[in-house]
């Protein structure tokens, strides 16, 4: 009988619309000037383990036509559901094919994504990848277009090896994965055309 | 919801989802439509929003309940087939509003979903409520009696009534000599 509930499942945007544009708006400034954090200005609760930011970045950016792989630990029902039911997004096994990746623990190998063709870049993945914290401060010292001079921006977990991986992928544009960090609220915008140093 | 370019997986959305999103009480497996649950959403999608205000128990108006998807309007794209095995060719568009909520009820959540044609908001609302009550193992009887078979009832009469406006107008042709034998 009534043993278990399922999956429950959890509400989307209380205003589709207006959330999806604010929340584009926002993701547009995080990659826009990298290492100036945006944050998400509407209420949501989205199903465990993901932080409201990760969730709002999915309901605005994933719809029927982009493939989403999601990374072990947020491979869950009730997310797979949450994404189905509100995004109606393919869920893929295979990153490879992936135009979305979500990642609740850091890659341990960008190349196992889609970094696109030289012909079409712009067929390469993007991760939302979710930390603990994200502060603007020490911590990943980033270059490149959007930011004057450097900006530093504090990512914990962050891998020890984040700096070399990314001046590998760096040495392959325009091909390469962007990122949008995400963590409580928070957005932080990697795009590929930045140098990351550590601080 | 969908611009016109989306309404072909919309198509496949709407008739997967009432059952695929069941997962409650002793609902078949998850993906598995449950027949009991298709026949009722059919009756409920397919009956005036009046009647179902009419029909709908007092109970329905003082139930808590969250919403999963607000009302909304959207395109579908209708197919046909020509003939019984003719290729599927698309008819044309139709105005769909769609609506999902959750109810609390004695202890248990229930989703609900409501698919209407048209644009009442306030129709698929009342679907998807209904929708969900019916789940509920102590709801479902006095539901099925009190609501759902009196609009099955009205949609075969309606049906019956229009099947014989329609057979009043039938002209038979008889071919009594055929020019080739």
């Amino acid at each position: 009988m009534a043993s278990d509930t399922a999956t429950p499942l959890r509400p989307g945007f209380a205003d589709p619309t207006l959330n999806a544009q604010q929340v584009f708006r926002r993701l547009l400034e995080a990659m826009a000037q990298p290492g100036t954090l945006s944050e998400l200005d509407c209420p949501l609760e989205p199903p465990r383990p993901l932080a409201p930011a990760t969730a709002a970045a999915a309901l605005t950016l994933f719809d029927g036509d982009t493939r989403v792989w999601l990374d072990g630990q947020a491979r869950s029902p009730e997310v797979e559901t949450f994404l189905r039911f509100h995004c109606g997004c393919p869920l893929v096994a295979d990153p490879k094919a992936a135009d979305f990746a979500i990642c609740l623990a850091w890659p341990q190998d960008f190349g196992t994504f889609a970094w696109g063709e030289a012909a079409y870049p712009d067929r390469s993945a993007t991760l939302i990848v979710q930390v603990e914290r994200l502060e603007e401060g020490p911590g990943l010292r980033l270059s490149g277009p959007g930011i004057r001079e450097t900006a530093e921006v504090a990512v914990s977990p962050c891998p020890a090896d984040l700096a070399p991986r990314w001046a590998a992928m760096r040495a392959e544009f325009p091909l390469g994965l962007d990122l949008i960090l995400t963590a409580g609220r928070r957005f932080c915008g990697l795009p590929r055309s930045l140098t990351i140093a550590e601080a | 919801m969908p611009t016109s370019h989306t309404a072909a997986s919309e198509t496949e959305t709407t008739s997967a989802e009432p059952a695929a999103e069941a997962g409650q009480t002793q609902q078949p497996p998850r993906g598995r439509p449950d027949p009991a649950r298709q026949r009722w959403l059919s009756v409920l999608a397919k009956s005036p929003r009046e009647e179902l205000e009419a029909l709908a128990p007092d109970s329905l108006h003082s139930l808590t309940w969250r919403s999963l998807r607000a009302p909304e309007i959207g395109t579908l794209m209708l197919r046909g087939r020509t003939g019984g095995d003719g290729a599927a060719f698309n008819l044309g568009e139709t105005t769909v509003t769609r609506c999902s909520l959750e109810v609390e009820h004695a202890g248990q959540s229930l989703i609900g979903h409501g698919y209407v044609l048209g644009r009442d908001k306030r129709h698929a609302q009342l679907v998807a409520l209904l929708d969900a009550l019916l789940q509920h193992p102590q709801q479902r009887e006095a539901l099925e009696t009190c609501v759902v078979a009196p609009l099955e009832a009205m949609q075969d009469a309606r049906r019956r009534r229009q099947a014989r406006k329609a057979a009043a107008t039938k002209v038979n042709f008889f071919t009594l000599v055929r020019g080739d034998d």
